[in-house]
């Protein structure tokens, strides 16, 4: 074997031939989930595409005029039209006879609420565009507050807990199944805890023709407040709790989830977050809010039929890790 | 040959010449004849291009957006509330400068609702760094389309051409349209130094902190400013193709003797000549036809204006509780000159209401006999319709 030190940049790059959409060297924060599922995605999606970029942390980190951390031709021009710039994109490279496929990116804000309106409708037209978002629970860019994704009962700057309040009052958006009611041709959950996982669907979508959606759980240490190592640990066990479901779909029919093998009991996954602290104080309130999304979970884990009958290699404990230059990426 | 055409039918069809490979678009009156002609156009395999038919303005401009940093020519339509809905993209894609061409068949804005034409809508985007042409007919809104993309292309700036509702969208004119061979010859193939390409990838719209952010602005000032050349080039070149020119950034018509002039945009001005002429009892005026409102010709203006005493501005939009918006502007760029004429600034026909032939001598009046000269004023509202308290 070639006896090279590993730790020569080049020879990392050579035993890395994935193309690298987005560099590092960006401003994210140490253990950005965002910014993981970001260079996940754009190292699945190859170099022959172009982006679309809402406003949110992922367009601020990586674009501090004069330097770009993207290797992609990436455009952001607002908030709320990601979908519909991707899709005017689309239609002119079709219009071109050009094969580029074309990215849009959006973090829950830009997905959920703001920009959902200009989706529906780049959805319903059917371009050919794979809609990410990147679901970080919450507005971070503008500093943690709640979105239509914050999760029931979790703190964020704008769902305090209080006297009268126990954090968000209302529940995340099944935006999945809205999607679905689009009866697009692939639509798909993925975490930045299962790499191998969304990659595949990255490229599964990207082989669609016709509209697809991705949803990608990423973990923000800063917004969540957990600790910046644990962001894999977190996201893990967002699957595993079945609070976060991992699930496939085609034309609005459920086609694949990543089955839980032992569930967890989602005060596993909300004691390391600081969002729910409040939610293990000695308090009637805060054990019935802890009760009230342990049953989120389990109607989850029901509703999709998520508990893993034995060991399969495909379940959230055999499905992998980050996991460099082996052959078990699909 | 002429044509009688619509409005609308002729901007569609002149548009569909400037062969646009991507339009987006959503209904809204009196734009709606200008995007199903061009509908029809693409239906009819009259028009190849991708035509999008979005779920709201604030779409419309984006996919034109993306379509243009994609290396196509793109094209949209709008008109009052929606070019309001569209308001922060039209700042995004100028800021980004990217070329792209809109027609605004120019209506009043919400609340209360009202279909009818006045220019408070363009006007409410006077500072998004887009060029604003206004047309006084629907042959200069045909000849200003083909020049819009020329303009919009060499500069890198969109370019919104200003159309009034109903007065020329929905009226049958006899006009002339131009050859493909004319317009193909005017208008290269569209390209794009900034777009998007995997081949030489770019970061576009990125985050511009406070070190960089005032040169962006003097870039697309100065830039702005330039392009008052490119639009005087361009409707120099376009006159030498069809023998027609649009008046370049301004145009003094009328009698050029006049010692008083009268400043106008749009087809208001059609109304205004044909009172002069039918009437010889009525002082002469020169007419000053402001066709370029951004970037605001102010040089052009004073040559324009050169030996006037009195100018009356009359608008069809107003800032309230300010007055009008044009005035102050033009009142500011003749304060330079040595001998600058007075100037009355007034607005009339908002929301569609008739401007009839005695609108010339009421402005007149107003001007020089009027109890409350230069003071700006709704000339044409009456405020005994009003309670006590609103007069
Ligand atoms: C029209 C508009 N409203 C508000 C904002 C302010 N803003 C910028 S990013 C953002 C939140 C982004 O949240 P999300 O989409 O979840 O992305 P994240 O930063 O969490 O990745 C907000 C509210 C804006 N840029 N534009
Ligand atoms: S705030 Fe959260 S999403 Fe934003 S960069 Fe930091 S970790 Fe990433
Ligand atoms: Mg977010």
């Amino acid at each position: 074997m070639n006896e090279q030190p590993l730790h020569h940049l080049d020879t990392l790059r050579a035993r890395q031939p994935r193309f690298r959409g987005l560099e590092s060297g960006h401003r994210a924060c140490q253990g950005c989930g965002e910014a993981l599922a970001a260079r996940l995605t754009t190292e699945a999606a190859g170099p022959d595409v172009v982006v679309a970029n809402a406003t949110g942390c992922l367009e601020v980190f990586t674009t501090p005029w004069p330097q770009s951390a993207w290797r992609l031709p990436w455009i952001h021009s607002v908030f709320g039209n990601t979908a519909a710039v991707a899709a005017g994109m689309e239609a002119a490279l079709k219009q071109q006879g050009r094969a580029t496929q074309v990215l849009a990116f959006a973090g829950d804000g830009g997905t959920f609420d703001i920009g959902f309106q200009a989706l529906s409708g780049m959805m319903e037209r059917g371009h050919d565009v794979l809609f990410v978002c990147f679901d970080n629970e919450a507005y971070m860019n503008t500093g943690v507050q709640r979105s239509g994704s914050t999760p029931h009962a979790a703190m964020t700057t704008t769902s305090p807990p209080g006297e009268l309040r126990m954090g968000k009052r209302h529940m995340k958006k099944d935006i999945l199944s809205i999607i679905a009611a689009h009866h697009i041709p692939y639509a798909a959950t993925a975490s930045v805890a299962y790499p191998s996982d969304l990659r595949k669907k990255v490229r599964r979508a990207m082989d669609t023709e016709g509209a697809s959606f991705l949803q990608i759980h990423s973990p923000c240490p800063l917004g969540w407040g957990h600790d910046g190592a644990k962001t894999i640990e977190v996201a893990r066990l967002a699957v595993q709790t079945g609070l976060f479901p991992v699930i496939e779909m085609e034309r609005g029919e459920l086609i694949g989830t990543l089955p839980i093998r032992d569930p967890r009991p989602v005060s596993d996954y909300l004691k390391l977050q600081n969002r729910f602290r409040h939610l293990f104080a000695s308090e009637y309130r805060a054990r019935k809010e802890l009760e009230h999304l342990q049953a989120i979970a389990n109607r989850n884990i029901e509703r999709f039929e998520l508990r893993g009958v034995g060991s399969e290699s495909y379940d959230t404990e055999g499905a992998d890790t980050v996991h460099r230059g082996g052959d078990r990426w699909a | 040959m002429a044509l009688a055409l619509e409005g609308s039918q002729a901007l569609a069809r002149t548009v569909a010449l400037c062969r646009p490979q991507v339009v987006a678009a959503y209904p809204i009156t009196p734009q709606t004849h200008i995007v199903e002609g061009i509908a029809k156009l693409v239906a009819d395999g009259q028009l190849a291009c991708e035509m999008v038919s979005v779920e709201s303005e604030h779409s419309a401009a984006s996919v034109a957006l993306g379509a243009a940093a994609a290396g196509s020519r793109a094209y949209t339509a709008s008109a009052s509330q929606g070019i309001l809905l569209m308001a922060e993209v039209l700042y995004d894609i100028s800021g980004l400068r990217i070329p792209l061409v809109m027609t605004c068949a120019n209506r009043a804005l919400s609340g209360p609702l009202n279909i009818w034409n006045d220019q408070q809508d363009s006007m409410s985007m006077r500072d998004s760094g887009w060029i604003q042409l206004y047309c006084a007919t629907n042959q200069e809104a045909v000849d200003t389309t083909v020049q819009a993309f020329r303009i919009a292309e060499r500069c890198e700036i969109p370019v919104m051409v200003c159309v009034d509702g109903f007065t020329l969208t929905h009226t049958l004119e006899p006009l002339e349209l131009p050859t493909a061979e004319q317009v193909d010859g005017f208008l290269p193939a569209y390209a794009f130094r900034h777009g998007l390409d995997p081949a030489e990838p770019r970061s576009l719209g990125t985050l511009v902190g406070p070190e960089h952010f005032s040169e962006v602005r003097h870039a697309h000032h100065q830039a702005m400013m330039n392009a008052q050349a490119e639009i005087e080039q361009a409707d120099a070149d376009w006159a030498a193709v069809v023998g027609r020119h649009c008046g370049g950034l301004v145009e003094a018509r009328g009698d050029p003797e006049a010692r008083l002039g009268i400043l106008t945009l749009g087809s208001v001005l059609g109304t205004l000549e044909d009172a002069m002429d039918s009437d010889p009892e009525l002082p002469r005026a020169r007419f000053i036809k402001l066709r370029s409102f951004r970037p605001f010709p102010a040089e052009a203006l004073r040559q324009a204006c050169e030996g006037l005493d009195h100018l009356i501005v009359l608008e069809r939009a107003l800032s309230p509780g300010a007055g009008g918006i044009v005035g102050p502007e033009v009142q500011t760029a003749l304060i330079e000159m040595a001998e600058p004429p007075r100037v009355h600034n007034y607005a009339a026909g908002l929301g569609g209401r008739d401007l009839s032939l005695d609108l010339y001598s009421r402005i007149v009046q107003a001007a020089f006999g009027a109890e409350r000269p230069r003071e700006f004023a709704i000339i044409d509202a009456d405020p005994e319709l009003l309670p006590e308290s609103d007069r």
